[in-house]
Parts: C-alpha cells; structure tokens; sequence
C-alpha cells in the first residue's frame, strides 16, 4: 500500500489519476518578497486555481536550481527566513488556502536538525511530504523511513537519463509521488516546452501507478498544458518566482503571480474530462 | 587496514556517499562502472603509466633541503610535485581522468578551479587528448590568479566567470555541477579534487596515490640511500595532494598531518578548517566535514590561498580523522606568508600558497620534530601567487 493515499496531496494526486486530469503545483521559496507578506503570494495562488504548493526552504548551495530559485533563496535567508520560520508558513499556507502543501529543499539543513526532528516539525506544520533535491534513491532509506514515521511521504525523482531498470526501482520505493524531471538541467525558464517529458511519462507509466508530477524548464502555459497531458501534475517555479523577484512591491507581486498562475491552472484543467 | 576502497554505497565509515540529483545518478554509476573496468585493465595502465613518464615528468624527485634543516634543526625532504608538468600534482587526476573520459567517448570535459592549478591541468590534458574544455571560475579568484587565466585560454580552454555568492572555489564547483546536470550525456566532470559524490573522492584518491607510492620507493630506509619518513605533512583544502601522499601511509607507523587554513584567525570564523573547526553534514554530494551555521547552510571559507579557500574536506580526510589515522590542524595567513618567503630565500623554491601553509607548520613545531625525518608534499609552485603575495607584501 502506497502512502499516497494518507496524505492530502496523495489522495489530491490519486483523484487527479483516476479522473485522468492533473494539478497544477506552484513552487514558491518561503519568505518572499519579505517574511511579513510571503503567505500572501501563496493565497494569491490559491485563489488563481493552483491546487497545492511546493514550500521552498531556502537552502546557499541549491546544486539542482539555477539563477532564479538560487537568488530567490539568497534574498529569503537575506531576509532572515529560518527553517522553523519556512515550517510556519507553510502550516499558514495549508490552513488559510486549504491546499495541500509539500516541503522542498536540500539534504544538508535536514541533517542539521536531525531528520527525525525535521520529519516531526514538518508533519506538525502540516506538510504532506519532503522534497530534497540532492537525496537520490540509494540514500533514501534511512530518510523515507524516518518521514513515514511522521505521516509524511517522502518525494523521489526520474529523469530523462534514468534507465528503465532503475526507473523501475526507484517506484518501487513508493515515493508520495514521481517528481519527473521534464529536462535535463537544473531548475529554470526554458523557451520550447520539453522534448523529453512525454517519454519519460511514458516509461512511467509502463511500470508503475505511482503518481508523476513534472517540473524543470516548465514556464508557459503551453508547456503546462503539454505536461499536464501526460502526467498527473505540473510543477512551476522558476517563471513565478522570477515575478516575484521582479516586483516593485507585494501587491504587485501578488498581483503578477494571480495573472500568471490563473493561465497556467486554466491550461492544466482543461486536460480533465 | 581495509581502505582498499569504500562501500558499495561509496562511503569511507560515516562519510561520502551520493547525494546528488538524480540527473547525475546514471552518470556517477557509469562512470563508477567505467572506472572500474579501466583500472583493471592493464592497457589503461599502461597507457597512463606512459603519459605519466613522458608527458608529466614522473616520477618526481625527492630533495633533501639542507638549509632549511639545518635551520629549523630536522631532517626536512620534498616530495617536488612542484617540478610535475604544469607545476603541480594536480595533473596526476587530470591525466587520468581525461584518458578515461576518452575511453568513456565523451566529448567535452569541464572542470572547477580555485587557485587554477586543477584549471590548467584539465584545460592541459584536454589539449594533449585532444577533448573540448571550459572551466569555471569564481570571478574573485579569476582575478587573484589572471596567469592561470591566461594559461587556460592558451591552451585552448574556455573559462567561465562565477559571479554567484563570493567567487571563490565553493561557486564553482557548484556552477560546474549546474553544468553537468544540463549536459551530463556528453560531458565528462573532472573534479580537481578528493570531493563530491562517489566515485569521484574515491577515483581522484586513486590517481594521486602515486605520490605517497613514489615516495615509498624513494625513501625506503634501505637501497634508496634515503631513511624512512616519521612524518609526512600535506596542505589540505578538497585535500588531494594529501591524500595522494598520505594514502599508501594509512595505517603505518608514520605520522600523517594535514593542514588547512586558519585563514584570518580560527576566533575570527573566517577561514578554510573544515576538519578542524566544522561538523559533519553534506556538501557537493558527499557527507563531510563542513562549514556550516546552526540551520546547516553552508559559511563562506577564507584564505589567502585561492585553492584552500573551500568550506568542505574529501570524505575519506573525514574518516582519516575521525579513526585517527591521520590528524589535521592549521595555519593562519600570516603564517602561510612567513613560510613562503622562508622557503623562497632558503632554499631557491617559490612554493604554492597553499603549499607554504604545510611549511609553515613544520617551522611552528621545529621543537617537536627535532631530529625527526619529515616529508612535506612540496604540492605546487608558486608562479601564480607571486602577483598576489607582491601586492599583500607593500
């Protein structure tokens, strides 16, 4: 039995499956623009038609982001944005928007509090699951064991260079979900919409039912929409959080993010029958 | 001792390991897969022992330096990795390295580089094997090191500026690994030191081992004419040139020290210890000692020493000093300094910045090692520094 389905973003993504649509999955680094008015940019989310969020805890070394999400989290620790602070936000994020919410962020920070501590304050937060952007599956054991105590799952990734046979075993660890890496690089705005996604769905698809979501390089809402067409989810981050950085002030910040994410939900929704 | 090689899942005790993104994944395996096979292919060797021979100048010599142990009251030698083609050890890893990315069929090759010795050494073997280059470079170190620079764009290579965070070695190595996840399918990854993920410490451990071997020979107690070291001490900033020496020492009776930098003060937070002042966590994808704060993001490390200037430490130093094989300390830049021009005057050898740090502990603790047999790994040359150390010096 996967854990998928006790959490809310497990059972989000399993009726997105069944009903054969997919979810749009903001990713937003906690404490922007500033600590005081980042939840406002996740409710301006929400009330665009995202259906979840992925909650960045901002990380110095972020190995799989590039300029955007990388200065993004520079300006949030610039901030003052700690890892008890991000948990804060994210426990407002899923009570005020009712959204289900996963973590995001790197190995070492866990490590640092102790991943059994992390995994309690995450779950108490409310968190669905954790992201960490450099755990591959083969470190994952002692990581996932330790989340699942808490009630959380824990988010593996596949890509585009992932044979079939560690495709295969890297499902079979019953990950919250698939995070499928639609291109190769790190995270960031792409011009085409990605050449590879839709293989690497398929190759999902053949062996397992664990939900995919995929993100990198996906930008527009064309992309969105191609993605959505072949995965349960769509995860954005890059393109929104540069609105962010590029906002004068928060109102247009949130303003900005409304108008974008309400034409990436509308691209995403229109794959449900 | 088993340190032949570590686990399966690449860790030496607690430490290494591979935490990187999955991108990378199929690539670390291949190319643990590809490793392995060549080094246990006699044609490799063969080909490797060649170039090692006729193209690096190996085997270095070992120099007993007279004046200085005459001064400093032991009997002090050099293993002169200074005297090794491009003026350093680092060509022992880039040679090798570059020869099993040709076996591999990749195409390009990019490399990080502090001090721009790994930088010059990469950009190197790729004009001898004849394999597309770019190197990444933190903009304050570009500036600190322009005859290096200059070098990698003689021979052929691209060198990109990293303006991200501070500029020194930590941004490259990350902008290097950013490289290698968007183009891991045709590029080939040569860490210029015992860090990152497996098998990356373990295979830069492998091709700087010959160091610690020649020296074996060279100073074996016996028919070399040469006594046997009692201690062997070795700058360490990812800590390569240490390990390469220190390695086939592991376990003996010799004592092995490695140095870091105190940079301005250990009190003051900024320097390069990461052994001695930081605590375990993970950085560019191996489990390590590190510089970190109390939420686990990485410190800016300082030194005067571009290639010492680096916030983690190769995982197997970590297990080195955690079981007490080897134990590790380090020198301020003041000291550093002092060493480099004792060094320059006494005995006719500009050294490294970072090399001059090993120096300088040797003279710190001449009352200790009386009379003693000491090796230090004379791992670099000084050429690039002597801008840097005119301009510190007025």
């Amino acid at each position: 039995m996967s854990e998928t389905a006790t959490t809310p973003l497990g059972a989000l993504l399993g009726k997105a499956q069944r009903s054969g649509g997919a979810v749009l999955l903001p990713y937003m680094t906690a404490g922007l623009p500033g600590p005081e008015t980042s939840l406002d940019m996740f409710r301006a989310m929400a009330d665009a038609g995202a259906d979840g969020f992925e909650v960045g805890i901002p990380y110095s070394d972020p190995l799989m982001d590039g300029p955007t999400i990388h200065e993004a989290g520079l300006r949030a620790l610039d901030a003052g944005t700690s890892l008890d602070g991000a948990l804060r936000l994210l426990e407002a994020v899923v009570t005020t928007t009712g959204k289900p919410s996963v973590v995001m962020t790197y190995v070492n920070p866990v490590l640092r509090v102790g991943v059994g501590e992390f995994a309690k304050r995450a779950a108490a937060a409310g968190a669905s699951g954790v992201i960490l952007a450099d755990l591959p599956a083969e470190e994952a054991d002692h990581f996932q064991a330790a989340f699942a105590d808490a009630g959380l799952g824990l988010v593996l990734f596949v890509a585009p260079t992932t044979g079939d046979e560690r495709l295969a075993a890297v499902a079979a660890a019953q990950p919250l979900f698939l995070y499928g890496v639609a291109e190769l690089g790190v995270t960031g705005e792409r011009t085409d919409a990605s050449s590879r996604a839709g293989e690497l769905a398929a190759r999902v698809r053949a062996v397992t039912d664990v939900p995919l979501v995929l993100g990198v390089g996906i930008s527009t809402p064309d992309h969105a929409a191609q993605a959505a067409a072949v995965a349960d989810g769509v995860i954005v981050g890059s393109a929104l959080v540069r609105r962010v950085l590029d906002a004068p002030d928060a109102p247009s910040a949130a303003s900005s993010l409304h108008q974008a994410v309400a034409d990436l939900a509308a691209a995403v929704h229109s794959t449900r029958s | 001792m088993t340190l032949i090689r570590p686990d399966e899942r690449g860790r030496f005790g607690e430490f290494g390991g591979r935490f990187a993104p999955e991108t990378l994944m199929p690539a670390l395996l291949e190319l643990e897969a590809a490793f392995e096979a060549a080094w246990s292919d006699p044609s490799f060797h063969a080909e490797l022992r060649h170039l090692l021979r006729d193209f690096v100048g190996r085997p270095t010599p070992v120099y007993r330096a007279d004046r200085l142990s005459q001064e400093l009251g032991l009997d002090l030698w050099f293993k002169r990795e200074d005297l090794a083609h491009t003026g350093a050890h680092k060509i022992n890893n880039t040679v090798g390295q570059a020869l099993l990315a040709k076996r591999m069929g990749k195409p390009r090759i990019i490399a990080e580089t502090g001090a721009g010795q790994h930088g010059v050494a990469t950009a190197t073997a790729c004009a001898l094997l004849g394999i597309e280059c770019a190197v990444y470079m933190g903009a304050t170190d570009i500036e600190r090191q322009a005859l290096n620079v200059y070098r990698m764009r003689l021979l052929g290579c691209e060198v990109i500026p990293v303006t991200k965070g501070p500029g020194t070695l930590k941004d490259a190595v990350s902008e290097a690994m950013r490289d290698w996840v968007a183009t891991v399918e045709t590029t080939h990854y040569i860490i210029g030191s015992v860090v990152g993920p497996h098998p990356f410490p373990w295979m830069v451990r492998e091709f700087q081992k010959v160091i610690g071997e020649e020296l074996q020979e060279q100073m074996d107690g016996g028919d070399s004419g040469r006594p046997r070291p009692d201690v062997i001490v070795a700058c360490v900033g990812g800590g390569s040139n240490a390990m390469g020496i220190f390695y086939p020492y592991a376990g003996s009776s010799v004592r092995l020290v490695g140095v870091e930098a105190a940079g301005h003060g250990l009190e003051t937070g900024e320097h390069g210890a990461s052994l001695v002042a930081g605590s375990p966590g993970v950085i560019h994808g191996s489990r390590t000692y590190l510089l970190q704060d109390d939420a686990g993001q990485v410190l800016e490390a300082h030194s005067v020493s571009a290639g010492l200037d680096y916030p983690g430490v190769g995982p197997e130093h970590a297990n080195f000093k955690d079981r007490g094989i080897a134990e590790y300390v380090s020198i301020t830049d003041a000291e550093a300094m002092e060493a480099f021009h004792l060094l320059s005057r006494t005995e006719g050898i500009i050294p490294a910045l970072e090399t001059a740090h090993a120096l300088a502990w040797v003279a710190n603790e001449r009352d200790d090692l009386a009379g003693k047999t000491v090796v230090i790994n004379l791992s670099g040359r000084g050429d690039k520094d002597v801008q840097q150390v005119a301009a510190l010096d007025e």
